[in-house]
């Protein structure tokens, strides 16, 4: 994106923070819907588009901020609080990172399809046998509308790492190792070292998230926050918006979340089944997503 | 000594339906290239067949495994034929149709639970067939996880010996070896690539049928037998039988010892742990040879 581009996208986002001063029950409510997805959608693809590396982990990370509020939430001041949570984000993204991603995808993908679960399991075993209490109350005086706020201001903040990361030299690097990363290992690139830093930065992001969404649960234990749906929710989103470009996955975020919003009113016992049938329908009808749909077509070829 | 000689039995027979289940995995991961992340709901979608026939039917679970497995066999070369070939087909290289076969894999997954969840809810379920205790070692067993375990050395052993004495078997193992130089001797690549795939998920339901008899299981827990399965596949190295055959045993005594003396809420960690282990050690896989 160029500068003038990003500047009207902040431009945009800031005049949609007006939103809560309108309405604070559905639209509201729905609001913070997409703007969860497209922060956690968005940072999906800023490591998986460009390293074509599949991370089914969104939930880990997700459920790492989330518990963080829900353990420190109220000795700490909010902003430490997120700090908390986006560091061990960091963490955890590093450790993965560096045990994987030296090598073939499949231990990358491998490892991240059970780690919602592995950490899932390790927290409930903590809970049972060294705190002795599961599940916690989220007792935090965090409003509807700031949980809003902040949600754009960290879509804000990722759309601005984004445009800064094309141009980098880490970016440009990201990009030959997802065209061939033989070649870029044989132009002197450390891929390794390059993937676990975008891999870092994406899982920080999504920690956030499930930071700041916390406070809507006012009772949250291991399941809730590691729940293994959003990595699912996240990567069919990525996935229809398109993953080339840093605005791609909003053009998939916004219309699922509101189908997600009417499948789960009207079918909540086969929306399992329906959401695996958008996703089916997705992978072999659009694998380029909208954005490189409406990309082939501004170039005239045949779609 | 006691409770380690039944650690150690009941180790082995958990290590050998892991070992079973893997070895559906590797022959569709290792020959028809197909990473299928919906593999564990096929276990768990045999299982509850099993539990069907069983409970409204009396049929036993082991006539149920030669109505499940033919079925499996062709249901997974239908779900081969129609829905990824065209993924084959589209893929330009072999990490396309990696990335590919994971996301369509991965929508399957969640079709099959969802469907599962409808016809049988998502209450952990079992149902009592042989559980006589039975001394073997000094260990008290029951008698349902030692047939299914001596079925399973039947069901291995009979595909060890189609693949190594048989054209086909032969084939098969060719493209799992090298699928750019398999059809240069004449092998159809797209015939044996659905036979493997096919064959891999009759192995697949053999193992669910077998679970089904001493564990309790749920709609839900699919994902966990893939999971499972994907680490021994990558412990013993893709497409190596005897692989499969040794990691499923480590990762069944590794998580029993853990479930006894540690915790049994620490299972998945100690899977992650050996296949960590792995990893750093031995990236290629027990018995691999070259690492990329």
């Amino acid at each position: 994106m160029s500068n003038t581009a990003l500047a009207i996208v902040l431009a945009g986002l800031a005049a949609m923070a007006a939103l809560p001063f309108l309405d604070t029950g559905f639209w509201l409510a729905l609001a913070i819907s997409i703007a969860q997805y497209a922060v956690l959608a968005t940072a999906w693809a800023m490591f998986s588009g460009p390293t074509r590396y599949v991370s089914l982990a969104t939930a880990a990370f997700f459920g790492i901020g989330a518990y963080t509020v829900a353990v420190l939430g109220e000795v700490l001041p909010w902003p430490v609080v997120l700090l908390v949570a986006g560091v061990i984000g960091a963490v955890l993204s590093l450790l993965v990172g560096f045990a994987t991603l030296r090598l073939s995808g499949v231990y990358f993908v491998v490892f991240t399809f059970g780690l919602a679960e592995l950490i899932r399991q390790l927290v409930t075993w903590f809970e049972v046998n060294v705190t002795r209490s599961m599940g916690r109350y989220v007792f935090v005086e965090i409003t509807q509308a700031q949980i809003y706020w902040q949600l754009l201001a960290l879509f804000g903040a990722l759309l601005a790492l984004g445009t800064w990361l094309a141009r980098s030299r880490l970016g440009f690097a990201l990009h030959v190792i997802g065209e061939d990363e033989t070649v870029a290992r044989h132009v002197g690139i450390d891929t390794a070292r390059a993937k676990v830093a975008l891999f870092a930065l994406s899982s920080v992001f999504m920690a956030l998230v499930g930071a700041v969404m916390a406070p809507r649960w006012t009772y949250l234990d291991p399941a809730i926050a590691f729940n293994p749906s959003i990595s699912f929710t996240v990567l069919i989103m990525a996935l229809l918006g398109g993953t080339r470009s840093l605005l791609g996955p909003l053009l998939g975020v916004v219309p699922l979340a509101l189908l997600f919003e009417v499948l789960t009113a009207r079918f909540p016992n086969h929306f399992s089944i329906l959401v695996g049938i958008v996703f089916l329908l997705v992978v072999y009808a659009v694998p380029q997503g909208v954005s490189g749909l409406l990309a082939r077509l501004r170039r005239g070829a045949p779609a | 000594m006691e409770a380690a000689a039944a650690t150690l039995v009941t180790g082995l027979v958990l290590g050998g339906m892991y070992a079973l289940v893997a070895i559906g995995l590797t022959l569709q991961y290792g020959v028809a290239r197909i990473m299928n992340l919906a593999y564990g709901e096929f276990v768990v979608a045999a299982a509850f067949a099993a539990l069907w026939l069983f409970t409204s039917l009396g049929v036993s679970p082991l006539i149920g495994l030669a109505l499940v497995m033919p079925l499996a066999f062709l249901a997974n070369w239908a779900i081969y034929r129609i829905f990824l070939t065209p993924l084959v087909r589209r893929a330009p290289n072999a990490g396309a149709l990696e990335t590919d076969s994971i996301l369509a894999t991965f929508g399957l997954l969640f079709v099959v639970q969802g469907v599962m969840l409808a016809l049988f809810g998502g209450a952990y379920q079992s149902y009592s067939y042989l559980s006589i205790p039975v001394e073997i070692f000094g260990a008290t067993i029951t008698a349902n996880r030692l047939v299914a375990l001596g079925f399973a050395a039947v069901i291995g052993g009979g595909l060890w010996f189609l693949l190594t004495h048989t054209r086909t078997g032969t084939a098969v193992r060719a493209v799992a070896v090298n699928p750019a130089a398999a059809p240069l001797v004449g092998i159809d690549m797209a015939r044996t690539a659905a036979l493997a795939f096919a064959a891999g998920g009759a192995v697949v339901a053999s193992g669910g049928v077998l679970v089904s008899t001493f564990l309790t299981f749920n709609a839900a827990m699919g994902v966990v037998f893939t999971m499972k399965a994907l680490v021994v596949v990558i412990m013993g190295g893709v497409g190596n039988l005897m692989g499969c055959l040794v990691a499923g045993l480590l990762l069944g005594l590794t998580e029993t010892l853990v479930a006894s003396f540690v915790d049994p809420g620490l299972t998945l960690a100690a899977t992650y742990g050996l296949f960590l282990t792995i990893l750093i050690a031995r990236p290629a896989g027990l018995f691999g040879v070259a690492a990329r």
